[in-house]
């Protein structure tokens, strides 16, 4: 028989924490800080809406490109909260989920050979999104001292007559960082004088808890080369209803619309009712939301002060990425020797790219008595290992 | 700040002070201060412990007594209200608009003892015209928390 699959599949790897994950679901009383999505149901009102859509009958295709209210609402959210101006007709599309839109737009933008600028570390799907479209991922190791923001410098380095796309990933999963306005300004004008695209990823821009988030698709010049990407799932609390957007140029959003039209046909038309409401009337929920995290945030930022453990201050989505250098392991044993002796569930930070070891992904997406008490183990874990190296 | 400090205490009155400042991102001795403040302002009139009883074995009646009353020149309602929250079975007395006056919360240990009440206090008092008692049969939400046991973690572990 010949080998049924092909070689650009096979070359891409599996996600390498499989096997640790593994371990966490057969540990019945380990805590886990691992998960990348809201602790909170989706917001009643919202779940009413899409059973109410259902009893109505509401059960068929839409639109490929999603129903005509959705991107409506979709363009006032954008101008309401970002400044950003999208005409819902021809530059909307409704995906499922973000991770949806950043497959298109790699395979509606690249040509084999084309580079793909990503920083890491970052969430996991950017490198081989790149690969499945014949392009080059090229990595831009980001740096603790820049609170992992992306600098000038550091895109200038990378970039090369065949960079095509700079994927920009902020808020950020797993290092919680963002990029303020200065910092994308910076940034915008090396993009525009090398001719690049951008792919920004701002699925947890209701998250921030500095200023007010900014798009780089808001700057001067830069819509007409960006692919914004946004979606239900973090601001909303809405995972499991997989919906997202993406929203650009009319003539790059039509050549996604023909890959999502042949692939996927059209986003789950339930989500899509439930998002209505959520945009509609959605703020106050997603505020008080964003307050939970916040609190959350400074008692992790304080308890690691507290334990001495180095950390530079997240303001965004809901991870927080301390280092764990000092102890002189990889993040991959820290974290299986932190589940093993205090059953504590944490990602390693390599999980997100090689420049992620040192670090690890520590979700606050947990009631503040679970984070309590799994700080209260690291705490008793880091004292260990402390004592254990004086010894 | 007062009203940040109130929005999560109503929530979580047992939070100890120091990690409520962390939480809230100020200073220790501001929230201690402003608790404090509040305290004495009776902006703050107490702190409670919300418990389902239905899970323990003490038998309660709880009932809503709606009651119609004739209020009083010079005083309104708040005379014969002050005379029935003053019954310490009494848990709650609010003015209502609509059709009728003072809407009534109270508990006793039996039926009995609830309709004694209404019978032999309440409806006696010179003002009250008429009542109406419901009987609480369940309790599904109260100060805005869901009776029943939370379900445990559903969110399965994926690729991050």
């Amino acid at each position: 028989m010949r080998n049924p699959l092909s070689k650009v599949i096979t070359q891409i790897q599996p996600s390498g924490i499989r096997k640790f994950f593994d371990i966490v679901s057969e540990m019945k009383d380990a805590i886990s800080l691992g998960v990348g999505e809201p602790d909170f149901d989706t917001p009643w009102r919202i779940r009413d809406e899409g059973i109410y859509s259902l009893e109505k009958g509401k059960t068929f295709y839409t639109s490929n490109a999603g129903l005509k209210e959705l991107k409506i609402e979709i363009s006032n959210f954008l101008k309401r909260k970002y400044d950003l101006i999208y005409d819902y007709d021809k530059e909307i599309l409704v995906t499922v989920g973000g991770s949806e839109a950043i497959d298109i737009a790699m395979r509606a933008m690249l040509d084999p050979g084309d580079e793909v600028l990503i920083p890491q570390p970052s969430y996991v799907s950017y490198v081989p999104c790149t690969q499945l479209a014949g392009g080059v991922p090229v990595i831009i190791e980001l740096k603790e001292e820049n609170e992992f923001r992306l600098t000038k410098e550091e895109l200038e380095a990378a970039i090369t007559p065949k960079s095509k796309i700079l994927v920009l990933p902020f808020p950020n999963n797993p290092t919680g960082a963002i990029m303020e306005k200065k910092d994308l300004e910076a940034i915008a004008e090396v993009i525009i004088e090398h001719d690049l695209f951008v792919l920004t990823d701002e699925i947890y821009s209701e998250l921030t808890y500095l200023d007010k988030h900014v798009s780089i698709a808001s700057l001067p010049g830069m819509k007409e080369r960006t692919v914004y990407i946004n979606g239900f799932s973090k601001s909303h609390a809405m995972t499991g209803w997989r919906l997202g957007y993406a929203c650009g140029s009319e003539i790059i959003i039509q050549q996604m619309l023909k890959i999502h039209q042949f692939a996927i046909m059209c986003a789950p038309t339930t989500s899509q009712y439930a998002a209505v409401e959520a945009l509609k009337h959605g703020d106050e929920a997603v505020a008080h939301m964003r307050e939970e995290y916040n609190g959350r945030r400074r008692y992790l930022v304080h308890r690691f002060k507290e334990m001495g453990l180095k950390c530079f201050e997240p303001y965004g989505a809901f991870y927080i990425f301390p280092c764990i250098k000092e102890f002189g392991m990889t993040s991959e044993e820290f974290a299986t020797k932190l589940l093993e002796e205090e059953k504590v569930a944490v990602v390693p930070g390599t999980a997100f790219g090689d420049c992620g070891e040192g670090f690890l992904r520590i979700s606050y997406a947990y009631s503040l008595e679970n984070l309590k008490i799994a700080l209260e183990r690291l705490e008793r874990f880091i004292q260990k290992l402390r004592a254990e190296k004086d010894a | 700040m007062r009203e940040k400090i109130l929005t999560f205490i109503e929530k979580n009155s047992r939070i100890d002070l120091a990690e409520l400042a962390v939480i809230l991102g100020e200073d220790e001795a501001t929230v201690a201060n402003e608790l404090a403040a509040m305290e004495e302002e009776h902006v703050i009139c107490g702190y409670h412990t919300l418990i389902n009883w239905d899970k323990t074995s003490m038998e309660k009646v709880s009932a809503l007594i709606e009651v119609s009353v004739t209020p009083q020149r010079g005083q309104g309602f708040d005379k014969i209200a002050e005379r029935i929250y003053n019954y310490p079975e009494v848990n709650a007395v609010y003015l209502i608009s609509g059709s009728y006056d003072l809407l009534v919360s109270m508990e006793g240990k039996t039926l009995r003892e609830v309709a004694e009440f209404v019978s032999d206090r309440l409806s006696t008092l010179e003002s009250v015209l008429s009542t109406k008692t419901n009987f609480i049969l369940k309790k599904y939400k109260d100060h805005g928390t869901i009776m029943a046991e939370k379900s445990k973690d559903e969110r399965m572990l994926m690729t991050p």
